[in-house]
């Protein structure tokens, strides 16, 4: 299945699950990032990383290892 | 008459961004204190409610959770619930403020429900309904489904402010409303949570909330204050991530459902969104990067000199003026020497905090701090740093006390005293005189590859301390254990582009330098006095000195305790390449790096006249004939001063800010033995090879 690591930019696309250490997996589900939500990846930092998300109606910075935890669907 | 009625605690609480300082600093007016955490280096701010002295408003940091793991989560639970064993009912805040955006409905109405489950009467402020514009959502809607008043407010120009006074006086005496349950745990969480329970200490408030706080959180943390009983009874449950799930599937579930569809409506993005596409796109985002940091940095570096230069002056001026009142003697040298020359010492920094904290406080509020650390991120992790210790960091090339007053930008405890450590290792302009000096004296003036030695040393020594800082953070971070990385997301907000406030910053930058001067100032200060001293006594001559002025200082600091501490410490420094005079200079320059040059100019009985100086440097020699200063031991020195952390103002900053002598103690350890150990290697191996 693919993560949010591996989703083009402005593709929006669904989380199926959150991976992880328990801390830190219950961290991003708290910000809102859970099962169900839609999460748009839209923009990349200029050195690659992170990427710039938008879920919820906010903006996030996530490193791409972290949102490789993210699994996600079409 | 009746008598003065206690006190009211009132706690403010929010994600951060939410415009929690602003409403803040709305509410309290200018009577805000601010003091630390114990134990963490995060600022405690407090204040009486402007127009009612029985209510006291305590600033909680940001959190987007109460559930917590590591020290800095758990200071939003303390303020709250007050978990250490001497807290009384009084001391928890009679009322929660909840600071919830109008622009980030849901994700910021999470800390309310999480609250609400702990028992805690709230409030809401929605904050940001002026920039949500249409899209903020109706409030007494909001105020229904969450059992609680809620009350509209654009702090910064002060609107809804009034009201919301009103507000807390008044649910302070009104009975909380009930608040229904949002979710309900499985049979097997409730029977966890019941367990759980029955083992917190009688001094918690007893609630399901807590013991669902004490299943999530204890288990691998660093919280303080969890009883042994507690731990055992939380490990005996196996609680785990599915229980953690629970709580925030069923949470975020009710606020999908009932809160948001308050906000249908589309947020207005449009500036930030093409703001955006020019600050943060791969080439003109940079180049604008690297156009704010350049000033940042020049301010810092030069163009505070003339600030600093006015500092200077006026103290040289104010010791003259005591000088000629004052008779000649010890107590006249004390007082010029020691306590004007001391304060001079510490307010000499002022310029340069004040002006950090400017440009801090305004990339801040405008929202582009978070894009420096987005955009360095990737830089700054291959050193497992946090993105945010850029600035920081650039700043500690001008100077490391306002850098290390910096770090308090971060979020994690971690990440600060990372970056503390690391900081003092970069070339600090009081370095530069220092550098000047040796390159200048020792090293001949030619050419290599058309550019001038002397040149190509200085960005070398440049180089190097770039490097030594990034390696140093690397190392540390894997092998001190409080330092090594927690794998906690790297999650931050990009809020959006927003007009500074200036009073909300001139506000910081007071705060931030009377702070200053009244926690590290006076250990700066003290440290002043006990270094002349040191220098200054016991003020006997030999019999036979006679000679001008210059000749009799020179004879004075010679025989001064400080001299005779470097004739001590000679054998240790001689494999360095370094006599006792060096020694001397060294243990000088602790007051401030750049009175090495000062001290040498004294002992070689050259006064202030830099270029006789150099030329005494030169012609030094060994008691063999041999030059006492060759190339090789100048190298040496350099690299000395460039790992060393000589110079107590940074040890004392370092204190300030950790509250405590484990880290400067660290800091001044760690900086002492790779300075000896580099300078060991660069003298011993250069003279092998023959130079």
């Amino acid at each position: 299945m693919q993560s949010l690591a591996d989703v083009g930019r402005h593709r929006p696309v669904t989380i199926t699950s959150v991976d992880g250490e328990r801390g830190f997996r219950r961290r991003l589900m708290e910000m809102g990032l859970v099962p169900g939500t839609q999460v748009t990846v839209t923009n990349v930092a200029p050195l690659g990383d992170p990427l710039e998300i938008e879920v919820r109606r906010g903006r996030l910075s996530i490193r791409r290892g972290e949102a490789a935890h993210i699994r996600v669907k079409r | 008459m009746s008598s003065p009625s206690p006190v009211q605690r009132v706690a403010l609480c929010g994600n951060p961004n939410t415009g929690k300082t602003t409403l803040f600093n709305a509410l309290t007016g200018a009577q805000a204190r601010v003091g630390n955490y114990p134990g963490v280096t995060v600022d405690r701010r407090h204040g009486r409610m402007r127009g009612h002295d029985d209510i006291e408003i305590i600033d909680v940091p940001g959190t987007y959770s109460l559930t917590a793991r590591s020290v800095d989560e758990q200071i939003a639970l303390d303020v709250i619930v007050g978990l250490a064993p001497e807290t009384t009912a009084a001391d928890r805040p009679a009322l929660l403020v909840i600071c919830v955006d109008a622009t980030q409905l849901a994700r910021s109405t999470y800390l309310v429900l999480q609250a609400q489950e702990l028992g805690a009467r709230c409030l809401v402020a929605l904050t940001m309904t002026d920039e949500a514009g249409d899209a903020a959502p109706d409030t007494a809607a909001l105020a229904r489904m969450l059992a609680c008043p809620v009350v509209p407010v654009v702090a910064r120009i002060g609107k809804g402010v009034d009201a919301l006074r009103t507000a807390i006086a008044s649910a302070l005496v009104t009975p909380p409303p009930a608040v229904p349950a949002r979710w309900k745990p499985s049979p097997a969480l409730a029977d966890k949570i019941a367990k759980v329970r029955a083992a917190m200490p009688a001094s918690w408030p007893a609630s399901d909330g807590l013991a669902l706080w004490a299943l999530a959180s204890i288990g691998d943390d660093e919280l303080s204050h969890i009883p042994p009983a507690l731990r055992a009874a939380v490990s005996a449950t196996a609680a785990d991530a599915s229980d953690d799930d629970e709580a925030v599937l069923g949470r975020w579930r009710w606020l999908d459902a009932n809160i948001a569809p308050l906000t249908e409506r589309p947020l207005d993005r449009r500036f930030t969104d093409r703001l955006d596409r020019v600050l943060l796109h791969r080439g003109l985002g940079m180049i604008v990067f690297a156009g704010v940091m350049f000033v940042l940095f020049m301010s810092l570096f030069a163009w505070s000199d003339p600030a600093i230069a006015v500092v200077e002056k006026l103290f040289a001026w104010i010791g003259d003026l005591t000088r000629r009142v004052l008779p000649d003697g010890v107590i006249e040298d004390f007082v010029v020497d020691g306590v004007i020359a001391g304060v001079g010492s510490v307010l000499v920094f002022l310029p340069q905090i004040l002006l950090l904290f400017f440009f801090l406080g305004l990339l801040e509020d405008l929202g582009y701090l978070a894009r420096v650390a987005y955009l360095m991120d990737r830089i700054m992790r291959s050193m497992n740093l946090h993105g945010r210790a850029f600035v920081p960091m650039l700043s500690g090339f001008a100077c490391a006390v306002p850098a290390i007053m910096a770090t308090r930008t971060m979020e994690r405890q971690r990440d600060r005293i990372l970056t503390m450590l690391v900081i003092p290792l970069m070339t600090c302009s009081a370095r530069l005189p220092v550098y000047t000096l040796v390159i200048a004296a020792l090293f001949p003036s030619s050419t290599f590859g058309g550019l001038s030695t002397q040149s190509l040393l200085m960005v070398g020594m440049y180089a190097f301390s770039l490097i030594t800082s990034l390696v140093a953070a690397w190392v540390l971070s894997r092998t001190v254990k409080s330092l090594k990385a927690k794998r906690l997301p790297f999650v931050i907000e990009l809020p959006p582009y927003r007009a500074p406030r200036l009073r909300d910053i001139v506000r910081m930058m007071w705060s931030k330098t009377s702070m200053f001067l009244r926690e590290a100032g006076t250990v700066i200060l003290a440290c002043t006095i006990v270094l002349w001293a040191l220098l200054y006594f016991p003020r006997t001559l030999p019999d036979d000195a006679a000679g001008d002025e210059t000749a009799t200082a020179q004879a004075l600091l010679e025989n001064s305790y400080g001299a005779r501490l470097g004739k001590a410490i000679e054998p240790a420094i001689e494999p360095l390449g370094f006599d006792w005079k060096i020694g001397v200079g060294i243990i000088g320059a602790f007051a401030a790096r750049e009175v090495f040059v000062a001290t040498m100019g004294v002992i070689y009985g050259a006064g202030d006249d830099e270029a006789s100086l150099r030329k005494r440097l030169q012609d030094e020699k060994k008691p063999d004939g041999s030059r006492a200063y060759s190339p090789l031991a100048g190298l040496s020195l350099m690299v000395f001063f460039a790992l060393a952390c000589q110079c107590m103002s940074t040890l004392a900053v370092v204190k300030r800010e950790t509250g405590g002598y484990r880290w400067p103690l660290f800091l001044l350890g760690y900086m002492t033995v790779l300075a000896y150990a580099a300078s060991l290697l660069v003298f011993q191996i250069g003279t092998l090879l023959g130079f």
